[in-house]
C-alpha cells in the first residue's frame, strides 16, 4: 500500500454553541494520495468545509476535534503542538477560501502578503521574497506583476484576487492544497479559467488538491475520487463516472436527479423533499432519513456501515445492503 | 447493538452478510417515524425575537427597573413629602435660619424643639443647602428637569432627523446630495461653542413674559432645545437615511417584489423593522447625552434658572461647600450617573437585542 | 486623493465662515452698543467713539473688517479689562494646551491597551472588569467626576495638592479630562477588535501560519484602528469643551476658564473671540483626522 500524503480516520469535529453542540462531522474518513485530487461534495451545513479547516486545525475557537486521526505523512496533526502546525500550515498544506475579497486583509498590499507568507517558509526575505512573489503573481496569469505587487487588494477584479490567493497558498510548494468552494462566489466564465488554472498548477508543481465544493459540475471533470457528505458523514466515494452513472445513495442520487436537464425543459423540477439536518440534534440512525422517500424502518435507528459495491466504490446506505442480501437469498435459492 | 458503531471505526470493507439483521427493519418507514426524527426552531416576529432576547440581558432589565423606580419617585415625592423645591425651611411659620447646610437625616435646632413641643417635622432626607431648602425635593426636581429635557430633546432630535433622512433616503438623487452636504456642513460646526452662544445671545434678546411657559424654564432652557433642533438632528439623519439606501438595495425588497408583495406591505414588514429598531437605539442614546449638555450648561450657569434646580445647578452649586457638605455634591452626582447609566445599558441592551446584524 | 483633501478644506472653510458670521451676528444682535452704559458723554464724543470702533458702518460691514482684523490676528480687545484678546487667547492656550495634549495621549494609549486586552481575554474577567469600569467611568459627567476626584484627593485625603501655576500638578485634571474620551475608545476598540478578529483575512493569515500574536497585532489591530481614529476629532472637541469646566473646578488659570469668565461677566468681545478661536482649532483637528483615516485607510477613495 503507497503511503498517502494525507490520511483522514474517523473525524469528529464539533462547535459548542449557546444553542448546544453542534456536531459538524461525525466520522468522516478518506485518503489522498500524492498527485491526486480528491472532490468532497456537500450542500451547506454538510460538514465538508468543517472537514477541511480540521485538516488545516484553523476551526474557530469554539470548535474543536473530538476524535479521530489527520495522518499527514503518517504523523497524526492533532496531536500537533501549536509551533508544529504554524509549520505545517502553508508549507505542508495551503487553503484557498471562497470570497477572495474578505480573504485577503485590505489595508496590507499583495505584495506585502504574498512575502509575508514567503518568509515565513522558506528562505527567503528581503527582495528575494519580493521576486518569489513577483514570480508566483506571473505562475497565476497576473499581468505586470511588479506593478501589482504594489496594489491593495480591492483594485483587483474578483477573478485576480483569487489568482492571488492561490499563487499565496503555492508559495511555498506545499504538498496538498486545499480549495474550499473556490469558484463560488465568481462569475461563471471566471470559474472555468480558475479551475483551468489550478489543473494547470497541478500538473506543474504536483501537489495533491481537496476540492470541497457543492457545484456537482466542478468536480465532475477535475477529480479522481470524489466523496458526498451529508450531516458531516460520508455517503457515498468513488470515481466520477461511479457516482454520476451508478448513484448508490439516495442523497447522491437525489442531487444528481434535481440538476435541471436541458433536455426535459416544461418537465417539473425535483428538489429533494424536506429541509437540511440541524446539526444540533442528530438522528440515531442514518442522517438522511428524515427526507429519503426509500427511508426503511432500520434506517430511523441505525446509522448503515460503509459497503463495497460490485464496480468498486462504496456507499453507506441500508438499501445497498438489503439489496445484496436478497441477491444472496436469490442465489441461496437456486442452489 | 453496536454493530454498526464498530464498523464505522475501521476502513469499512466488512462484509454486510456477517451481520446479523432483522429483515424486519427492511420495511419501509412511514412519513410520521420519519418526523420524529426532525427538530425545528419556532420562527416568531422579529419583535418578539428581539424581546426576548432583551428579556434576558439582566442589565438592560435592571435599567428598566431603575428607571421605573426613578420615575415614580419623580411622581410620588411631590405628595409625599411636604417641601417645595424653593421652600425655605419654616418652623411653626418662623423661618428658621438656622436649618441651612444641614446633614442628611439632621433637624436644626429650632425644628428640634418643635418635635418636643409635639409638633411632627417631616426628616429631611438628603439635610438642606445654603438657602435652607430641603434637598431631597431639589435633587428629585432636579431629576425631573433634567430627565424631562433629556427626553424632549431626544424627540425632536428624532422627528426632525427621521424625517429629514427619510426624505433624503427615499428620493435618492439629487435631492440626497443637495441634503447631504447641508448636513455635512452642520455636522462640522462645533454644538457646544454654539449653544452657549445662542444661549448667551438667547438671554439678552427673548423677553422671557411674552411667552408665559416659558418664565419657569429659563431663557437658556429655550435655547438648549432650538439649538438642539438645529443641531443635533444630523447624527441621526444619516443614520435613517443609510438605513433607507441600504434597505432600498437589499435584495429582500426586491425578493418580496417579485414574490408579489404590495409596497405598503414591503415598507411595513422590510424596511421598517430594521430602521425601527436602529432609530430607537439612537434615541435611547440621545437622552443621556442631552442630559450631559444640560447638566454641563447648567455647570457654567447656563442652565436653568434659579431657584428651578437641575442636576448640573445643584452639582454646580456644591462646589461652594465642598469641604464641609460633601453631600451636596454626591446626591447630584448619583443621580446623574444612575440615569446616563441606566440609559446606555438599556440602549446598548437594546442594540444587542435587536440588531439583526450583530452576530455573537 | 488630492480630490478628497480639496472637498474637505471646502467644507471646513465653509464651516468655519459660517461659525464666525453666527457668531459675529449673534454678539451683535445683543441690544446695547458697548458704550451705552458708560457715564453720561456727550453726543459728538459718543459719535466719535463709535466712528473709531467702526460702529457707525452697517453691520455686513463690521463683519468684514472683523474677519479681515482676525485674519491678522487681531480679536480686538476685551470690554471689561481693555486688554488685547489675542494676547489673551495665546498666552492662557499654553496652559490648556498642554492640558489637553496630555488627556488626549491618556485617553488614546490606554483606551487601545485596555480595549485590545478586552477584545483578547473575551468573556473572562479582564474583559468583564474592563467593560464594568468603563461604563461605569462614561457615565460621569466630565466635571462631576472632577469634582469627585477634587473633593477626595485635594481636600479629603490631601495626597494632591491644589493647583498651583508655578508648581503644577497634573494628574486630576488629566483624569477628569481624559476619563470619558478614555472610556469611549476601550470600548470601541473593543467592538472594533473583536470584528477583526472575525475576519476572514485572519482565518488567512492563521492559514499561512503567521504566529498568534502577529496575527492579531499586525493583521487584526490594524484594522481595528481605523475607526479609533475617526473618533480623534470628536475626542478632541469633547476635551475642548470638556476643559472649560475642568479649569474652572481645578482653578486653572487656562482659556477654558476665561472663556467661562468671560460669560459670566457677558465681555462680548472676549466671548467672540474665545469662540472663534476654539472653532478653528476643532475644524482644523477635524480636517487633518479626516486627511489621516484617508491615508491609513487605502480603501477610501469617495467623499
Amino acid at each position: 500500500m503507497n503511503e498517502h500524503i494525507l490520511s483522514v480516520k474517523d473525524l469528529h469535529t464539533s462547535f459548542t454553541t449557546e444553542k448546544g453542540e453542534v456536531k459538524a462531522v461525525n466520522g468522516v474518513s478518506f485518503d489522498l494520495d500524492k498527485g491526486k485530487i480528491l472532490g468532497i461534495v456537500g450542500e451547506s451545513g454538510s460538514g465538508k468545509s468543517v472537514t477541511a479547516y480540521s485538516v488545516m486545525r484553523i476551526l474557530e475557537a469554539n470548535g474543536k476535534i473530538d476524535s479521530g486521526e489527520v495522518l499527514y505523512k503518517g504523523q497524526d496533526i492533532t496531536k500537533f503542538s501549536e509551533k508544529q502546525m504554524r509549520d505545517f500550515r502553508g508549507k505542508c498544506c495551503s487553503i484557498i477560501f471562497q470570497d477572495p475579497m474578505t480573504s485577503l486583509n485590505p489595508v496590507f498590499t499583495v505584495g506585502n502578503q504574498l512575502k509575508e507568507a514567503i518568509e515565513l517558509h522558506t528562505s527567503r526575505k528581503g527582495k528575494e521574497a519580493e521576486n518569489r512573489a513577483v514570480e508566483m503573481l506571473t505562475l497565476v496569469g497576473v499581468n505586470e506583476p511588479e506593478k501589482r505587487i504594489k496594489q491593495y487588494p480591492f483594485e483587483f477584479s474578483g477573478g485576480m484576487r483569487q489568482r492571488v490567493m492561490i499563487a499565496m497558498a503555492l508559495a511555498c510548494e506545499p504538498d496538498i492544497l486545499i480549495a474550499d468552494e473556490p469558484t463560488t462566489a465568481l462569475d461563471v466564465t471566471i470559474q472555468a479559467q480558475i479551475l483551468e488554472l489550478m489543473q494547470d498548477l497541478q500538473k506543474k508543481m504536483g501537489m495533491a488538491i481537496i476540492m470541497v465544493t457543492h457545484d456537482l459540475g466542478v468536480i465532475a471533470d477535475m477529480c479522481d475520487e470524489i466523496i458526498v457528505m451529508y450531516g458531516g458523514r460520508v455517503c457515498e466515494r468513488g470515481t466520477a463516472e461511479d457516482i454520476f452513472y451508478r448513484p448508490s445513495h439516495e442523497y447522491t442520487k437525489g442531487l444528481l436527479s434535481s440538476i435541471p436537464d436541458v433536455e426535459k425543459i416544461g418537465e417539473k423540477l425535483h428538489p429533494i423533499p424536506g429541509t437540511p439536518i440541524n446539526l444540533l440534534n442528530m438522528p440515531k440512525g442514518c442522517a438522511f432519513c428524515p427526507r429519503c422517500e426509500s427511508a426503511m424502518k432500520i434506517c430511523l435507528n441505525e446509522q448503515p456501515p460503509e459497503m463495497q459495491l460490485p464496480d468498486g466504490h462504496y456507499a453507506s446506505c441500508w438499501l445497498n445492503i438489503k439489496k445484496a442480501m436478497e441477491a444472496k437469498e436469490g442465489a441461496a435459492q437456486h442452489e | 447493538m453496536d454493530n454498526t458503531n464498530n464498523n464505522i471505526d475501521q476502513m469499512p470493507k466488512k462484509s454486510p452478510f456477517s451481520m446479523q439483521i432483522d429483515l424486519q427493519k427492511f420495511e419501509k418507514a412511514t412519513d410520521e417515524e420519519k418526523h420524529q426524527q426532525e427538530v425545528m426552531s419556532n420562527s416568531s416576529s422579529f419583535f418578539k425575537d428581539g424581546m426576548k432576547r432583551l428579556k434576558k440581558n439582566p442589565l438592560a432589565m435592571g435599567s428598566i427597573i431603575v428607571l421605573i423606580l426613578i420615575v415614580l419617585m419623580i411622581i410620588i415625592t411631590p405628595h409625599v413629602i411636604p417641601y417645595q423645591y424653593s421652600q425655605i425651611i419654616t418652623v411653626d411659620g418662623v423661618r428658621d435660619k438656622s436649618a441651612s447646610n444641614m446633614a442628611p437625616l439632621k433637624h436644626s435646632d429650632l425644628e428640634k424643639e418643635y418635635i418636643k413641643k409635639g409638633g411632627k417635622v417631616f426628616p429631611h432626607l438628603m439635610g438642606t443647602d445654603e438657602l435652607g431648602r430641603d434637598y431631597f425635593v431639589r435633587v428629585v426636581y432636579g431629576t425631573r428637569i433634567s430627565l424631562t429635557v433629556g427626553i424632549i430633546a431626544s424627540i425632536l432630535v428624532l422627528l426632525i432627523g427621521v424625517l429629514y433622512g427619510s426624505i433624503s433616503g427615499y428620493f435618492g438623487g439629487r435631492v440626497d446630495m443637495v441634503m447631504m452636504r447641508i448636513v455635512d456642513v452642520i455636522y462640522s460646526v462645533p454644538d457646544l461653542l454654539m449653544i452657549i452662544l445662542l444661549s448667551v445671545v438667547l438671554n439678552e434678546i427673548l423677553d422671557v413674559n411674552s411667552f408665559p411657559f416659558m418664565q419657569k424654564l429659563g431663557t437658556n432652557m429655550i435655547s438648549l432645545f432650538i439649538v438642539f433642533g438645529l443641531l443635533y438632528w444630523v447624527g441621526m439623519a444619516r443614520l435613517v437615511r443609510g438605513q433607507i439606501l441600504t434597505v432600498k438595495e437589499n435584495e429582500y425588497v426586491l425578493a418580496a417584489q417579485v414574490s408579489g408583495a404590495k409596497s405598503g406591505r414591503i415598507i411595513r414588514k422590510h424596511i421598517l423593522p430594521n430602521c425601527i429598531s436602529v432609530i430607537i437605539i439612537s434615541a435611547a442614546l440621545q437622552i443621556p447625552s442631552a442630559i450631559f449638555t444640560e447638566s454641563f450648561l447648567s455647570f457654567i450657569g447656563l442652565g436653568v434658572k434659579s431657584p428651578m434646580p437641575s442636576l448640573g445647578s445643584l452639582a454646580n452649586e456644591a462646589r461652594a461647600g465642598l469641604t464641609t457638605y460633601s453631600y451636596k455634591l454626591i446626591f447630584p452626582a448619583i443621580m446623574i450617573a444612575l440615569i446616563t447609566l441606566a440609559f446606555n445599558l438599556l440602549g446598548d441592551g437594546l442594540r444587542d437585542a435587536f440588531d439583526p446584524k450583530l452576530r455573537r | 486623493m488630492t480630490k478628497y483633501v480639496g472637498k474637505r478644506i471646502v467644507l471646513a472653510l465653509v464651516t468655519l465662515f459660517i461659525v464666525c458670521g453666527i457668531t459675529f451676528f449673534a454678539m451683535n444682535a445683543i441690544p446695547g452698543g458697548p458704550f451705552d452704559g458708560e457715564k453720561a458723554i456727550s453726543p459728538e464724543v459718543k459719535a466719535e467713539m463709535e466712528k473709531r470702533f467702526n460702529l457707525d458702518k452697517p453691520v455686513s460691514q463690521q463683519f468684514i473688517i472683523y474677519m479681515k482684523n482676525i485674519l491678522h490676528g487681531d480679536f480686538g480687545v476685551s470690554a471689561k479689562t481693555g486688554r488685547d484678546i489675542g494676547k489673551t487667547i495665546s498666552t492662557s492656550f499654553k496652559v490648556s494646551a498642554k492640558l489637553g495634549a496630555m488627556a488626549i495621549i491618556t485617553a488614546v494609549v490606554f483606551g487601545v491597551i485596555l480595549g485590545s486586552s478586552a477584545a483578547l481575554t473575551r468573556n473572562h474577567l479582564p474583559d468583564r472588569l474592563i467593560i464594568f469600569l468603563s461604563t461605569l467611568i462614561s457615565a460621569l459627567p466630565s466635571f462631576v467626576l472632577a469634582s469627585l476626584l477634587l473633593l477626595t484627593f485635594c481636600i479629603k485625603l490631601k495626597w494632591i495638592p491644589v493647583w498651583n501655576p508655578k508648581n503644577p500638578n497634573y494628574i486630576l485634571p488629566v483624569i477628569s479630562l481624559a476619563a470619558y474620551p478614555m472610556a469611549y475608545i476601550t470600548r470601541l476598540t473593543k467592538t472594533s477588535m473583536l470584528d477583526a478578529m472575525g475576519q476572514d483575512y485572519v482565518r488567512t493569515a492563521k492559514a499561512k501560519g503567521v504566529a498568534s500574536w502577529k496575527v492579531l497585532f499586525k493583521h487584526a489591530l490594524r484594522n481595528a484602528l481605523i475607526p479609533v481614529v475617526t473618533y480623534v476629532g470628536p475626542m478632541i472637541a469633547s476635551i475642548l469643551t470638556g476643559s472649560l469646566v475642568i479649569e474652572k473646578i481645578f482653578t486653572i488659570g487656562g482659556l477654558g476658564s476665561k472663556f467661562v469668565d468671560s460669560i459670566t461677566n457677558r465681555d462680548y468681545p472676549l466671548i467672540m473671540g474665545v469662540t472663534i478661536f476654539l472653532a478653528v482649532l476643532m475644524v482644523t483637528m477635524n480636517l487633518i483626522t479626516d486627511i489621516v483615516y484617508k491615508i491609513i485607510d487605502p480603501r477610501i477613495n469617495l467623499d
